[in-house]
């Protein structure tokens, strides 16, 4: 082979290279422009104060209200942090304050599992699981009646979801304060928890909360496991006992029927942009200040 | 002294609330292995596996989930190979072609992160729109399609973290020999291997555990798909249908699925363990 060619080679390499990465570039804005182009129907015939504040749910009519969906989603995802953080910040914290590694070893596999099950899955064991509990045991303390099948069961079911990316986050953000760090807190004649509380936990506060946030966006768009236990019932929740109907379940549930009404489609493909664009604004956010205090394989 | 003893107790708290956080995390865990396996233990059969859904399937009557498990490993295996195609290039570009600090390495690494984190309903959504567009209808292509998307990012993540700390000096010293940036190529793939490996199965258990994304572009079939513009069933959606029926035996059927589906993600966790430990070693 001649050097001319190889070099050659090279550049069509390098041309090929390039074009393949910014098409992957690309595909956010693609997906962008598709859903919006897809959504302008409903857009157009009524407004995005329309669709986001009213309560009306009637597509053969004609009227989009998502706030019982966007309520709904609120609910579940809020609910699912708050059960999730304080668990796994204690856990990521013992494991990388307190832990000797050979804990460290046997824990990391477990959580990896936890990560890698399918949402089916936990939809599974929500169904089996969680809803009788809340049904049985914990509704009738509250009110009369419950299936079960409520915010409450979603909230636990998302929760255990969220804390293995959770956990997996905080180790990385944490793992970023220096070993000096903490020694100077200990000599100082802090306990361990004092250290890890006032010195690790303080510092690293900005990658906590863009792990949160990230851990929230992936909360927003899970389906199936949500979709199965949530109730699917439209209204806004008053509580945690009543059932909910996130804007995934919502797509997932009306994407067969919807072709026939092409403002219907429209509307979930709303839905299903307004989906992208918060996660897509919170994944840039929680990336960028993720990034910059230098945990960036996370 | 006091503060003392008031630290000592705050100490103990904490260790203790500690431990409570752990335990519960993997109580969780085991309650979830330990639901998925005593249900399906009990629906496993031979026939489940090996056999296609008969007729009167859906009233209880008999039949398997094998439409399911052969679909699930068509789109898992045929979106595999194509992002693996996809992604590699991808990443050898971002780590051998473009220098450190490099402005578009950046910011085409904070596209991909954003696409991961991207839901899979609204791959799902996107695709089916696409799908629409050029006239194609819920088929084993569009699922392949779509989960091709979807594993992408996890592909270029993975691998990317892998050969981020890939030594300096070896690219160097194939330069250094004359070879190009693309001959170079080889000698990167030998030393990642281990990391394409590891984005591989995490791949494929994103892949093959996606309900969201397949539901409406992989549609749902009893038959194995002969050609690619037929529907295909797939493992998810099996135990997603089949779990809301109301007939025992059905549901049954779902347990089983789900069974098939985790002790799949679990082998895929394990083996993806071994690799890592087992090739990690011989690296320079």
């Amino acid at each position: 082979m001649t050097a001319g060619n190889r070099i050659l080679k090279d550049r069509v390499a390098h041309g090929g290279m390039l074009a393949m990465t910014i098409v992957g570039v690309l595909l956010v804005a693609v997906i962008a422009a598709g859903l919006y182009l897809k959504s302008r129907a409903v857009l157009d015939s009524t407004s995005l104060w329309t669709l986001l504040c009213g309560s009306e749910w009637r597509p053969m009519q004609g009227k989009f209200g998502f706030l019982p969906f966007l309520a709904g989603t609120l609910w579940v995802t809020m609910l699912s942090i708050a059960l999730a953080l304080p668990v796994s910040l204690l856990t990521a914290l013992f494991l990388t304050e307190y832990a000797r590694p050979v804990v460290r070893k046997c824990v990391f596999p477990l959580l990896d599992i936890l990560a890698a099950l399918p949402s089916v899955i936990y939809g599974v064991w929500g169904v089996l699981v969680v809803v009788p509990w809340i049904s049985r045991r914990l509704a009738p303390l509250f009110v009369d009646f419950s299936t079960g099948y409520t915010v409450l069961a979603a909230g636990i079911v998302l929760g255990v979801m969220v804390v293995p990316l959770l956990v997996s986050l905080f180790i990385e953000v944490f793992s970023t304060i220096p070993k000096e760090l903490r020694e100077a807190s200990l000599a100082l004649g802090a306990t361990r928890w004092q250290t890890a509380w006032k010195v690790v936990c303080r510092k690293t506060l900005p990658g906590i909360m863009a792990s949160t946030v990230l851990a929230i966006s992936r909360a927003l768009g899970e389906t199936i496991a949500v979709l199965m236990v949530c109730g699917c019932v439209i209204g806004i929740p008053r509580g945690v006992l009543e059932p909910c109907y996130p804007i995934p379940a919502l797509i997932a549930n009306n994407y067969g029927e919807m072709l026939s009404m092409p403002l219907y489609e429209s509307a979930l493909m709303f839905a299903a942009l307004l989906l992208f664009a918060v996660v897509l604004v919170f994944n840039l956010a929680s990336r960028i200040v993720l990034n910059r205090i230098g945990c960036d394989n996370s | 002294m006091k503060v003392s003893r008031l630290k000592r107790i705050r100490e103990t708290l904490a260790k203790g609330m500690m431990w409570c956080s752990m335990l519960l995390v993997f109580g969780l865990l085991v309650s979830v292995i330990w639901t998925i396996f005593s249900k399906g233990m009990k629906a496993m059969s031979w026939d489940m596996l090996l056999k296609l859904p008969g007729g009167g399937f859906y009233i209880g009557k008999e039949g398997g989930f094998l439409n399911a498990i052969v679909g699930s490993l068509y789109i898992v295996g045929a979106s595999t190979l194509l992002g693996l195609v996809v992604s590699v290039p991808v990443v050898f570009f971002l780590n051998v072609y473009l220098k450190k600090g490099s402005r578009l390495a950046y910011v085409a690494r904070l596209a991909f992160d954003v696409l991961f984190g991207v839901p899979s309903i609204v791959y799902g959504a996107f695709g089916f729109t696409v799908m629409v567009y050029f006239g194609l209808r819920a088929s084993l292509l569009g699922g392949i399609i779509v989960i091709t998307l979807l594993i992408i990012p996890i592909f270029i993540r993975t691998m990317d973290e892998a050969t981020r700390n890939f030594p300096r000096d070896i690219l160097d010293a194939s330069f250094a020999l004359g070879a190009t940036r693309w001959e170079t190529l080889k000698v990167v793939v030998r030393q990642i291997a281990p990391g394409i490996a590891t984005a591989a199965l995490l791949s494929v258990g994103r892949a093959i555990g996606d309900a969201a994304s397949v539901m409406f572009t992989a549609g749902y079939t009893d038959s194995i798909p002969t050609s690619l513009s037929q529907p295909a069933a797939t493992l998810p959606l099996a135990v997603f249908f089949q779990l809301s029926s109301p007939i025992p035996e059905v549901v049954d059927r779902a347990y089983a699925a789900a069974l098939v589906l985790t002790v799949t993600v679990l082998l895929i966790s394990i083996v993806g363990r071994f690799i890592t430990t087992r090739f990690s070693k011989n690296k320079v």
